[in-house]
C-alpha cells in the first residue's frame, strides 16, 4: 500500500511530467510563429539570416498596392462569410439537435459533413463549374458564396457539440415560464451557445484566411485575396514583406480572441452575478 | 514562368468534360485597330512580372483602368478559363500551356495588324514550336533552366557542365538542389545523357533515372520555390533552377560576385511565357493594345531590366541594362541558344515522366 505522502508525490511528478508535455507543445505549436514575427524585422530579404534590425518591411507596407489590395479582399471576405456561415451553420446545429424529426433530416445530416471530407481540389472545381453554369462572374462574390459553403459545415459541427452538451430542461423551463420561442432562445439558448458560437466563428474565419486552393479556383479580376498573393509570391522567393503582413495579421486576431475572451468573461460574470 | 507538375490537368480535362465547352471551336478574331481601346483591361498574370511603373503608363497613355490578379499556376489558370466564367482580357501562360489553349481553342486569334510592334520580335522567337504561326500568342519573356552556384563550390575555372550536378566533386556533395518538377529534373540528367528532354524512348528515360537514382545521396532536396534563397543563404552550394530567379536573388544580396548562373554546355531547357488572349475577353481591342504597349522597345528593356529575365524584344536591346545585355547566361550566344530545347507535350509519354519522378523520389 502506498502511504499518502507517495501518492501526492507520484501525482507531483506526473504533474510536472504534464507540465513538461503541454510545454514542448505550446513549443511547437508556437515556434514556428515566433520565427515568422522575428524575420519580419530583419534587415535582409532571405528569410535564413540576421543582418540587423530594421522596420523597413512594415514601412513598405502601405506601399504595396497588391498586397494592401489583398488585404483588403481577405477582409471582405473573411468578415462576410464568417457571418452568413455562422448563423447558418449554428442554424442547421439547432434543427439537427433541437427538433427530432423532420423530413429528410438523415440526409440533411449526412451532407451537411461532405465538405469536411471531400478533397479542397474537387470542391475548387465543383464551385468552379457551378459558378460557370449559373453565369455568375468570378470575383469577390464567388470567392464569398465558396467560403460560405464550406464554413457552415464547420460551424455546425463545432456548434452541434455544444448544443448536444445542453439540458434541454432549462429550455423546457423558459417554455414553463411562458417565455415565447424566440424569447427562449434569446435568454437561455443562444447565452448557452454562445461559446460554441463564438468558437465556430473564429474557426470559419481562420478557414477562410487561410484558403488557397478552392479561392485560386473561383477567383476573378481584381480579388485575389492574401492567402493566394502570398502563394504566387513565392514564386519569386517570399520578402520579408510577407513576415510583416502575416505578424500584423497574428496581432489583429490575438486581439480579436481577447476581446471575445473579455466579453465571454464579463457575460459570465453578469450571469452569475444577477 | 514555372512549370508546375501537372497534377491538376486531370482536374482541369474534368471541367472541361462538365463546362460547356464548344467541343473546341477555335475562337473568332476580332477586328481591332492600332491603339483602339475599348474597355477597361482585366490583366491575369503571374506575380511580381510586371515593372510596376508600366501600368500606371499603360492607363494614362490609353485612359483605361489596369486591374491585375495574380495566378500560380498555368493549371489553375487553364482550368478557370476552360469553366468559361473568368472574364480576364489578358493572360500570360506558358510555351506548353499556349499550345494547349489553343488546341481548345480558348484563345482569339490575334488581330496582328492590330500590334505594329510585332515587328521589335528578334526572329528566333517568332515560330515558336508551341504556336508555330504566331496567331495565338506574342511572347512576353523568356529564359533558361541551368545551374546556379557559389564560386565557393566551383571555383573560378571550371566546366560550365552538368557534370557539376551529375559527377558532383565530394566537396560540396549533399549541398545540391535539384528542382521538384518531373520534366525539369529528368531533362537536365537527359540532357547530361545527351538525349532529348522531349524524349518518348523508355530506355533513354530509365537511363535518366538511373542517373538520377545514383546521385540521389549528393542531392540535399527537390524543390522549387525557395531554392534561389537556399544558395544565397549558404544552405546549398549548388542549385538547379531558373534563370531570372538567381538574378533577382543574387541581386539582392550584398555577395553579388560570390554567385553565378550557367547554361550547361550540354543544353538546356528554355522557356517562354507568353501573352494570349482568353475567348472570354471582353476588351480584346484594349488587349491588343496592351500587347503592342509591352512589346514597345523601351517597355520590353523595363521589364527585363525590372525581372532580369531575358526580352524576346530585339528592339529592346538598346534599352536594356548592358550589363543584363553582356551576361551570356541570360542572353546566351548563338551557339549556346541552338542547344537549348523548350519542353513539349509529350501525350501520353507525359504520365511515365511523372511516374519515373515518383519513383526517383521514393
Amino acid at each position: 500500500m502506498t502511504t499518502g505522502r507517495d501518492r501526492s508525490m507520484t501525482t507531483r511528478r506526473l504533474d510536472r511530467i504534464l507540465a513538461g508535455h503541454s510545454a514542448l507543445v505550446y513549443l511547437f505549436f508556437y515556434l514556428p510563429l515566433a520565427v515568422l514575427v522575428f524575420f519580419s524585422f530583419n534587415d535582409s530579404r532571405f528569410a535564413n539570416r540576421w543582418e540587423g534590425f530594421t522596420l523597413d518591411w512594415y514601412r513598405a507596407i502601405p506601399k504595396d498596392q497588391a498586397l494592401m489590395n489583398s488585404v483588403k479582399n481577405s477582409l471582405i471576405i473573411a468578415l462576410e462569410s464568417t457571418a452568413v456561415a455562422t448563423v447558418l451553420g449554428t442554424m442547421a446545429a439547432l434543427s439537427l439537435e433541437r427538433y427530432k424529426k423532420w423530413l429528410g433530416k438523415r440526409t440533411f445530416d449526412a451532407l451537411l459533413y461532405l465538405p469536411v471530407i471531400i478533397p479542397d481540389v474537387t470542391m475548387a472545381v465543383m464551385l468552379l463549374i457551378f459558378f460557370t453554369q449559373i453565369n455568375q462572374a468570378l470575383g469577390l462574390t464567388t470567392i464569398i458564396l465558396s467560403h460560405i459553403a464550406f464554413n457552415i459545415s464547420f460551424v455546425a459541427i463545432v456548434v452541434r457539440a455544444r448544443v448536444s452538451n445542453l439540458d434541454p430542461s432549462l429550455e423546457e423551463a423558459a417554455s414553463d415560464l411562458y417565455a415565447s420561442r424566440w424569447k427562449s432562445f434569446r435568454k437561455v439558448t443562444l447565452p448557452l451557445i454562445l461559446p460554441g458560437v463564438l468558437g465556430g466563428a473564429l474557426l470559419a474565419l481562420t478557414l477562410s484566411l487561410d484558403d488557397v486552393v478552392i479561392t485560386s479556383f473561383v477567383q476573378g479580376p481584381g480579388a485575389t485575396p492574401l492567402a493566394v498573393e502570398v502563394f504566387a509570391r513565392i514564386k519569386r522567393g517570399v520578402t520579408p514583406i510577407i513576415n510583416a503582413v502575416s505578424t500584423l495579421m497574428l496581432v489583429a486576431s490575438i486581439l480579436l480572441i481577447l476581446g471575445s475572451l473579455l466579453i465571454q468573461r464579463r457575460q459570465g460574470s453578469a450571469t452569475r452575478g444577477g | 514562368m514555372k512549370r508546375v507538375i501537372c497534377l491538376l490537368i486531370p482536374m482541369a480535362l474534368l471541367a472541361a468534360a462538365c463546362g460547356d465547352d464548344d467541343g473546341g471551336t477555335a475562337a473568332e478574331p476580332v477586328a481591332c485597330e492600332a491603339g483602339e481601346t475599348d474597355g477597361n483591361l482585366d490583366l491575369y498574370n503571374w506575380s511580381e512580372y510586371i515593372d510596376p511603373d508600366l501600368i500606371p503608363a499603360f492607363e494614362a497613355e490609353y485612359g483605361v483602368s489596369v486591374t491585375e490578379t495574380f495566378f500560380e499556376s498555368n493549371e489553375v489558370m487553364l482550368a478557370q478559363i476552360q469553366a468559361g466564367g473568368a472574364a480576364y482580357d489578358l493572360i500570360v501562360p506558358s510555351d506548353y500551356m499556349v499550345s494547349i489553349m489553343a488546341e481548345e481553342g480558348m484563345l482569339i486569334p490575334l488581330t496582328k495588324a492590330a500590334i505594329p510592334n510585332l515587328a521589335n520580335l528578334d526572329p528566333k522567337f517568332t515560330g515558336l514550336p508551341f504556336d508555330p504561326t504566331g496567331d495565338y500568342s506574342a511572347p512576353y519573356q523568356w529564359g533558361t533552366t541551368g545551374i546556379g552556384f557559389a564560386y565557393e563550390a566551383l571555383g573560378e575555372d571550371f566546366e560550365p557542365s552538368w557534370a557539376v550536378i551529375f559527377d558532383p566533386d565530394p566537396s560540396y556533395v549533399g549541398q545540391i538542389s535539384m528542382l521538384n518538377d518531373a520534366r525539369e529534373a529528368l531533362g537536365a540528367a537527359l540532357k547530361y545523357l545527351g538525349y532529348s528532354v522531349n524524349t518518348t524512348s523508355e530506355a533513354e528515360l530509365q537511363e535518366a533515372v538511373d542517373l538520377l537514382k545514383s546521385i540521389k545521396p549528393a542531392i540535399a532536396k527537390f524543390d522549387s520555390d525557395q531554392y534561389e534563397d537556399d544558395l544565397v543563404g549558404g544552405e546549398v552550394m549548388i542549385a538547379h533552377g531558373w534563370s531570372g530567379d538567381f538574378f533577382f536573388a543574387f541581386d539582392d544580396t550584398d555577395g553579388w560576385e560570390d554567385f553565378g548562373y550557367f547554361i550547361p554546355e550540354e543544353g538546356a531547357v528554355a522557356w517562354v511565357d507568353n501573352m494570349a488572349i482568353p475567348r472570354t475577353a471582353d476588351a480584346v481591342c484594349t488587349a491588343h493594345t496592351f500587347i503592342d504597349f509591352m512589346l514597345d522597345a523601351e517597355n520590353g528593356a523595363a521589364l527585363t531590366n525590372y525581372n532580369f529575365y531575358a526580352s524576346p524584344n530585339a528592339a529592346a536591346a538598346e534599352f536594356v541594362d548592358p550589363e543584363i545585355l553582356g551576361d551570356e547566361s541570360i542572353y546566351p550566344p548563338d551557339d549556346v541558344f541552338e542547344r537549348l530545347e523548350f519542353i513539349a507535350d509529350t501525350g501520353a509519354f507525359e504520365l511515365k515522366f511523372q511516374d519515373a519522378f515518383t519513383d526517383v523520389k521514393n
